[in-house]
């Protein structure tokens, strides 16, 4: 596969995340090659690809959760905001303040669904409780939470079943007014109504944040994403409009993949 | 007894509510036990050390050098525990004391809750704290406020262990508190404490002391399950 991209592709909305020549590393393993991307502010941006071709490593380099792992390295620029997000020297939790993140399984934290959302939201801000009060339902609304829970805020967030788990973690990425939002297959765990809420779910939230999701559900892509990145092997194979990606891809690669003839 | 006896109109404690004044009484008993003392000077210690190696000890040398010295000390003989409190503080002091005995217990406190502090925490999924980092939150702030939440039932079951643990045993108290026939509560001198006592008595030749000796066999017994019990109560999933 000789399928490096020669030139950084322009999606025409201004970009809020530029990767440039991006290689990452976990020991000696090189798992992204000279990577160049350009998210779109304020659009849905998706990874597709294959297990293990690096799309849930590049997104857990936009905020640098790879250095809770020693043996796990970055090279590269990653622009956020002018700023190369790799070498910045300010306090790193800043930084992924403003780009938060929600995983594949769902993790509330082992306390109320009211604390679950307060929690990062006290860890910058410290709001009276009836700013806080109206801040937590503002977020459990938006993550199209609220209704189910809004009764039982007290109740631990453990007691909720797997789909509302996941947007009770959407909605404490959200609470804390990120200016990106990261998933990392969201639904992946889900049943077929969840996928749908949260699918609606990030549909509206482009309006506010930009959002980059990682998926192994090409439908989803299709159905969710304004622009689309096939991945494989550690090298971004094609990257572009989503309707342009899965009508007309300009690789061979890509078009294998995404009708089926892949292997 | 004349110690302790804070005088009752000092401005600064004037507005002590009742509750206040009732958990330092409770605090200042504790720690005039050895055992009571051993507890609150090898928890805090054993927390530390083992929230180093589950959640820092990833890198380096130190951890799994510090990992193998407690797993060595989780199997000292507790007398010889006993012997080097004699050796290091009571020899230099010349005079055993309930703090030496607190000292030795809590050498045998130590290595248990550093190990169930160490197990307990590396059973957190890294999840959880990834979620908590990714919110922007500092390594401490994780620690403290997700995964100690989350291991919060088994590393408490290590204190109590501990405290099973350190609540029968007589050989580390036997060259430190030593013995006292009369009620002492000063833990610069001999202190009186039910495993030797208990060891004393069911050596003695007379058939009234074997009983009170089975008596305290059967207080140390209750004591340690009310402790269980009202910890678990107080802990239990809210």
């Amino acid at each position: 596969m000789n399928a490096v991209v020669e030139t950084i592709p322009r999606p025409r909305a201004p970009s809020k995340l530029t990767v440039r020549n991006l290689n990452f590393y976990y020991g000696s393993f090189h798992a992204l090659k000279k990577v160049n991307l350009e998210i779109p502010e304020r659009h849905v941006t998706a990874f597709i690809g294959p297990s293990g071709c690096g799309k849930s490593t590049l997104l857990r380099t936009f905020n640098r959760m790879f250095e809770l792992y020693p043996e796990q390295r970055a090279e590269g620029e990653i622009l956020f905001d002018g700023e190369n997000l790799l070498t910045v020297k300010r306090d790193v939790s800043l930084i992924r303040a403003k780009i938060g993140m929600v995983f594949q399984k769902p993790t509330p934290f082992p306390m109320s669904i009211y604390d679950n959302i307060a929690f990062g939201v006290r860890l910058f801000e410290s709001l009276p409780r009836a700013r806080m009060d109206e801040r937590v339902e503002w977020a459990l609304t938006k993550a199209a939470l609220w209704k189910e829970v809004k009764d039982k805020l007290q109740q631990s967030g453990t007691s909720l079943s797997g789909g509302q788990q996941q947007r009770l973690c959407i909605a404490r990425a959200i609470a804390v007014k990120p200016e990106i939002l990261l998933l990392d297959e969201p639904c992946s765990a889900l049943d077929p109504i969840s996928t749908a809420k949260i699918e609606e779910l990030i549909t509206e939230l482009k309006n506010d944040y930009t959002v980059v999701i990682v998926t192994h559900n090409m439908q989803q892509a299709a159905r969710v994403s304004d622009f689309t990145a096939y991945m494989y092997l550690g090298e971004l194979v094609e990257f572009g409009q989503t309707d342009q990606l899965f009508l007309k891809p300009q690789k061979q690669a890509t078009e294998d993949y995404i009708t089926g003839r892949f292997g | 007894m004349g110690r302790g006896g804070r005088t009752r109109s000092n401005p600064l404690h004037a507005d002590d509510a009742p509750a206040g004044r009732q958990w330092r009484t409770c605090q200042r008993h504790l720690r005039q036990h050895p055992q009571g003392a051993g507890t609150l000077i090898g928890t805090p210690i054993g927390i530390l050390a083992g929230t180093y190696l589950a959640e820092y000890g990833g890198r380096g040398w130190l951890a799994p050098a510090t990992r193998f010295i407690n797993d060595v000390l989780l199997s000292a003989p507790s007398i010889v525990i006993g012997l080097f409190i004699y050796s290091v503080y009571v020899a230099r002091v010349k005079h055993f004391s309930g703090w030496a005995g607190a000292f030795a217990l809590a050498i045998i406190v130590i290595p248990v809750v550093v190990r169930t502090t160490d197990d307990m925490l590396k059973l957190v999924p890294n999840s959880l704290r990834e979620a908590a980092v990714a919110l922007g939150c500092p390594t401490w702030k994780m620690i403290t406020l997700v995964s100690y939440r989350a291991a919060r039932a088994g590393i408490l079951t290590g204190v109590l262990l501990a405290v099973a643990r350190i609540s029968g045993e007589t050989a580390p108290l036997l060259f430190t508190a030593l013995n006292n026939q009369f009620w002492s509560s000063d833990m610069n001198r001999p202190i009186a404490n039910l495993p030797v006592v208990i060891f004393q008595f069911a050596m003695s030749p007379y058939e009234d002391w074997h009983r009170l000796a089975w008596g305290g066999a059967a207080l140390i017994t209750l004591l340690v399950l009310g402790i269980n019990i009202s910890a678990r109560l107080i802990f239990r999933k809210r």
